[in-house]
């Protein structure tokens, strides 16, 4: 009926198209999102802070807390992924219990974040006593990510040929040394791909911050830096409110009466926000990689 | 019953297998020398049998045979650069020193019997780095003292014409014979004795092995090399002694003149005449 170049023909059609609908629906998403939401955003909305019952509250506060609490969290899962991976890829021995760990891992990373939440709320909210906090709301977010964080290291780290691991170790260089030095650099531009990535289902989470973080803010007085004081910004042990659990609180109360311009214009920072945050991430690693190893 | 099979087994094997191992005699320099070496993987069948070899200084040794005859499993125990499965009975001497002993620093060993292998495998930095990597790690070294390096080493690995002005350039933007030289220039960055070479030219074209073998033949006045090598005229152009290696025993070593124009085992005589392997 048809020869194999016919079909190739018509595969490859069809490849492209999926593709094809797939940008589309990108596409149209983005920029759904940017054409409702840019003409809500203003300096005054993004540098006033939001109001509870009439209209034309900002998110100053909101944006705050989300790169406060993604630099936190990242502050924290980072290293902790970073040796997980480095263990997991370059010493633990091939046995029953590492391969039951790495189970474990990639099951954790598929946990629903809203467990992940309800767990940080019993135990650190309550147990720990940490109220609902920046602290509370940076580990829950910590747990969220860190098993895809350290799965996507740990792929980062495999995909280094052995040749340079035996190169090191030719060169009478300890194995730790050629991972710093030779492996870690050698990944690091993949590694930098799974961090944004990381830091994007952060900037989106809400779930599991609604039980950990809160769904509400102290008024700040941006001039006190005073990390013990309730009203400073840099205290992690005040309850803090993000811009993703802000679109999702004035949605389901409903006490403010422009809360879909909000919302709109709250999801176009969202947005812009994780575009930066890619750009800045890729632009330094990318910096770094050139520094360390001459380009390429 | 089992042990009892096995042991008839070995004897037998010891007894039917034909060697011719001359031995180096006490007016030839020994830069390394192995001693009843035995090696395994993973406990299983021997990867090696008790192989007796001295390596003179200052020549060019060459490893034939047959894959799987055991070569790469006795080049790799002799910088110690085996896996934790690899179990090694008997002695390697080294200026002396058996080095086949928890007790020896393994690291301080690799940098005096450098290591090169099949596929080139220079690191991912540039050309300099490539060379001072090593060096920075263990001590401290002037911005000069560290260009002399590099610069001496990619001489000695005939390197430096052809990459002198790009020094700041990837390593992997070379071509394959010259980042096999770069990896070469590397090695001797560390002032080894030895240089083992696994297949270095194996993955290379015709041109780049010609210059490798130049390479290794201006290096013998200056070091000791063992190399590795399934190409017959290689081994009979640049070395001076060849091993025959056959399922895990050295089945003759001697002057590489004779061991290609007449070898005293018919098994060598096969192997070098291309009747198998
Ligand atoms: N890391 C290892 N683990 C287990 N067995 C191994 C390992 N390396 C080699 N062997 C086994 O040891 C034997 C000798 O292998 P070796 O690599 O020394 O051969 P070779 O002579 O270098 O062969 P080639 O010419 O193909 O490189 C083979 O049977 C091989 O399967
Ligand atoms: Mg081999």
């Amino acid at each position: 009926m048809f020869n194999s170049k016919q079909i190739n023909k018509l595969a490859i059609s069809f490849i492209y198209a999926i593709a094809i609908i797939v940008a589309l629906i990108l596409l149209f998403l983005v920029s759904n999102i940017l054409i409702n939401g840019i003409p809500e955003i203003s300096w005054k909305f993004i540098a006033s802070p939001s109001k509870t019952f009439e209209a034309g509250g900002g998110i100053s506060v909101q944006l705050f807390n989300t790169i406060y609490l993604l630099i936190l969290s990242m502050i924290i899962s980072i290293p902790i992924a970073l040796g997980a991976a480095i263990y997991l890829n370059e010493y633990a021995p091939k046995n029953d219990f590492i391969s039951v760990l790495k189970t474990a891992i990639e099951v954790l990373s598929s946990l629903p974040s809203i467990v992940v939440g309800l767990f940080g709320f019993m135990f650190f909210v309550l147990k720990f006593n940490f109220g609902f906090s920046i602290l509370s709301g940076s580990i829950a977010l910590t747990f969220f990510n860190l098993p895809l964080l350290t799965r996507s290291i740990e792929n980062s780290l495999a995909a280094i040929p052995n040749l340079q691991r035996e190169a090191g170790a030719a060169l009478g260089i300890s194995r730790f040394e050629t991972v710093i030095h030779v492996i870690l650099p050698a990944a690091l531009p993949s590694i930098i791909t799974g961090i944004v990535l990381a830091s994007g289902r952060v900037l989106g989470e809400a779930a599991a911050l609604i039980f950990t973080a809160g769904q509400s803010s102290p008024n700040l007085d941006w001039l006190n830096l005073n990390p013990f004081s309730p009203h400073s910004p840099i205290n992690p042990m005040r309850p803090a409110e993000t811009l993703a659990v802000h679109i999702w609180k004035i949605n389901s109360e409903a006490t403010i009466p422009d809360a879909t311009k909000i919302s709109a214009g709250s999801s176009a920072v969202l947005l812009i926000l994780v575009f930066i945050f890619n750009f800045l991430a890729r632009y330094l690693g990318n910096k770094i990689y050139k520094k360390m190893t001459a380009g390429k | 019953m089992v042990s009892r099979n096995k042991i008839v087994e070995s004897i037998k094997n010891e007894v039917e297998i034909e060697k011719y191992v001359i031995n180096l005699s006490s007016k030839h320099q020994r830069a390394i020398e192995t001693k009843d070496l035995t090696i395994s993987y993973n406990g299983k069948k021997n990867a090696l049998n008790k192989t007796n070899l001295a390596f003179e200084t200052n020549k060019i040794t060459s490893l034939i045979g047959a894959s799987g005859s055991g070569k790469s499993t006795f080049l790799r125990s002799l910088n110690l650069i085996h896996g934790e499965n690899t179990l090694i009975g008997g002695q390697i001497l080294y200026h002396g020193v058996n080095i086949n002993d928890p007790s020896i620093d393994k690291f301080e060993v690799r940098r005096r019997i450098g290591m090169v292998f099949q596929r080139p495998n220079p690191f991912a930095k540039s050309i300099y780095n490539n060379i001072t990597f090593a060096l920075t790690q263990r001590a401290k070294y002037t911005k000069n003292q560290l260009d002399e390096i590099v610069e001496s080493s990619l001489k000695q690995a005939a390197l430096w014409d052809q990459v002198k002005d790009e020094l700041n350039k990837s390593a992997l933007s070379l071509s394959g014979g010259q980042q096999q030289r770069l990896v070469i220039a590397r090695a001797l960055a560390l002032k080894p004795d030895i240089l083992l070479l696994d297949e270095p030219a194996s993955a290379l074209d015709p041109k780049s092995t010609m210059q490798v073998e130049e390479t290794m033949v201006n290096l013998k006045k200056d070091y000791t090399i063992i190399v590795v090598t399934h190409n017959m005229q290689q081994a009979a152009r640049v070395s001076d002694y060849t091993a025959f290696f056959h399922m895990g025993n050295v089945i003759e070593y001697d002057l590489t003149r004779k061991i290609f124009t007449r070898p005293k085992v018919k098994l060598t005589s096969d192997y070098v005449a291309g009747n198998f392997g």
